[in-house]
């Protein structure tokens, strides 16, 4: 089968993220950029169905600026075999994505598409269970594990409370959580290997999608800072304190 | 203008996280209508028809809801959304995965987990693990909304009288199957909901150390939660984790014990109400969220805390 893995370049996970004086976004010039780390843990349960021979070939996609051409080649490196950048200069918002990739996959017929359940950046968890919907197809979101089984796809899903367990019928769409696996880290070997490995560069509008914005944004704000409080002595000072000052227990 | 609310519920009774989405809707203004979509629903039904401020509760019984399937669930409510000027639901787990499969269904731009309501087209929304908060205005005709849980207080549980309605299923989509569920069994309280909550991070060392903390946790009626880099190092199963990627609390009280406080996990408990940190490093970052920061090794002040609440008869 062959599974197409989405990637997305958002703002490093390390970065102290700065909002702009004029609150139209955040500080994004000189910026250190990665990959989304749940995308990084799509690519490598994308690799290990391959290395189990469930899985033949790999594609990763990014949509956005010509920069995300080295997110893609983060993921070849990784172990993907080829990459498809859809170019679009400015935001684009998950809805839009999931129409670009629906395209994609009717192009491409994946099996699987396996997408990170959220993005860093603006945190909307929303493109892969928007995909699914788009495509018709079942969707097992915040997964803790997947096994392969004929053309079922059983996975374990991290929900309020503890796991869910559900099966899911192939063609499917899978939204990855922290704990499915630990990603690997690009070897200097395949990462000189994956300058060779093909890109194929397309648009929103070659695929017929149209990328424009629903949701306006009027203001990126500081969020509302706690003031520091003051340090106890000890824990009968702190007991006193939760029960005298502050009045909670 | 009428607000559609997707109950959150397990069949025989409504989640509370409904609560939080009755809030956000009374913020935006209009009529509140709330669908249960479930297997032998009637006992959620009926608690929904008692929140006060909501008029009427649609009932969807038939087999295919019984597990909250996304699929079945996003196709029922994607057949009555064009009567709803606004959907929301509470940003659970549940909501998460069914909500966004709607709003493609229905060629929406969802708004999600918002925190605050500025009028019917207009609302705040965390960006960034909460490092920035977006204004955003939709231009969509129904708008699908998720609501952040904590950032609205849970709306009266009675005094209404909503009339309680059956509809038509929609059918089974055919396309995903439920086999079972491993729920973590505990007599706590529910993270998200606890009125206390005591987390443990890496300075705990080993999930077998992780008794000290309950042994509080239990003298105060605290639910137990622990930071991302617990939950890595396998201190503790993953539900336990409050962070950005975890769960988002907003309790009365949050200990904080052998956290350092990273940006994803802050994001995840600092609107709670007093934060109190014990941690050995001053230098530690939570101890800039705190309002009690007490630097102790906590392998010492824990079980001291333990003693000290005993003695002030808490004894759970």
């Amino acid at each position: 089968m062959k599974i197409l893995v989405p990637v997305k370049r958002v703002i490093d996970y390390n970065v102290k993220v700065r909002v702009k004086a004029d609150q139209t976004g955040v500080e994004l010039a000189n910026v250190k950029m990665s990959m989304n780390p749940f995308d990084e843990i799509s690519v490598e349960q994308a690799i290990r169905l391959k290395e189990a021979g469930v899985c033949e070939e790999i594609i990763a996609v990014s949509v956005g600026v010509q920069q995300c051409q080295e997110t893609i080649r983060t993921a070849l490196a990784m172990g993907a075999d080829r990459g498809i950048h859809v170019l679009h200069d400015g935001d684009v918002e998950p809805l839009a994505v999931a129409k670009i990739l629906k395209e994609l996959a009717n192009k491409e017929g994946p099996s699987l598409i396996i997408v990170g359940k959220q993005a860093i950046d603006d945190d909307s968890n929303q493109t892969g269970q928007m995909l699914a919907a788009l495509l018709g197809w079942g969707q097992a979101t915040f997964v803790s594990d997947i096994q392969v089984e004929g053309e079922q796809v059983k996975a374990t899903r991290e929900v309020d409370g503890g796991l869910e367990t559900i099966s899911v019928k192939l063609p499917a769409v899978i939204t990855t959580d922290l704990r499915l696996n630990e990603p690997r880290y690009a070897s200097l070997p395949n990462i000189m290997k994956a300058k060779k490995k093909p890109i194929d560069q397309t648009s929103p509008a070659e695929l017929g999608v149209d990328p424009s914005i629903r949701l306006e944004i009027l203001k990126v704000a500081e969020p509302p800072q706690r003031e520091s409080g003051v340090k106890v002595e000890d824990v009968a000072d702190l007991v006193d304190k939760l029960r005298n000052t502050a009045k909670v227990i | 203008m009428t607000i559609l609310i997707i109950a959150e519920h397990g069949n025989t009774e409504l989640g509370p996280a409904t609560l939080n989405a009755v809030t956000a809707a009374k913020a935006i203004g209009g009529e509140i209508e709330i669908l249960v979509a479930g297997s032998g629903c009637d006992g959620a039904a009926d608690d929904a028809s008692k929140i006060e401020g909501v008029t009427k509760i649609l009932v969807a019984d038939s087999d295919e809801y019984a597990n909250a399937l996304a699929e079945n669930v996003a196709t029922l409510v994607s057949k009555i959304a064009e009567n709803y000027s606004h959907i929301l639901a509470t940003a659970t787990t549940s909501a998460k995965n069914i909500m966004p499969r709607v709003a493609a269904l229905k060629d929406v731009q969802q708004i999600s987990e918002i925190s605050e309501v500025i009028d019917a087209e207009t609302f705040v929304r965390p960006i960034y693990a909460g490092n920035a908060m977006a204004t955003v205005k939709t231009s969509d005709s129904i708008k699908v909304i998720t609501v952040r849980g904590t950032s609205f207080e849970a709306a009266q549980e009675d005094g209404g009288s909503a009339s309680i309605e059956k509809i038509d299923a929609s059918g089974d989509a055919g396309l995903s199957q439920y086999i079972g569920s491993e729920l973590s069994a505990s007599e706590r309280p529910d993270l998200t909901s606890a009125r206390i909550v005591v987390s443990g991070g890496r300075g705990m060392q080993s999930g077998e150390n992780f008794p000290i903390i309950e042994a509080v946790a239990d003298k105060l009626g605290a639910a137990v939660g622990a930071s991302r880099a617990a939950v890595d190092a396998g201190y503790v199963p993953n539900d336990y984790q409050v962070g950005q990627t975890g769960k988002v609390v907003a309790p009365d009280l949050y200990i904080a014990v052998g956290i350092s406080g990273a940006i994803q996990h802050l994001a995840g408990m600092k609107d709670s109400k007093v934060i109190v940190a014990i941690n050995k490093d001053e230098e530690a970052p939570i101890f800039q969220v705190a309002d009690f920061g007490l630097v102790a090794d906590l392998f010492k002040a824990v079980p001291e805390l333990d003693d000290e609440l005993q003695k002030n008869g808490f004894t759970g």
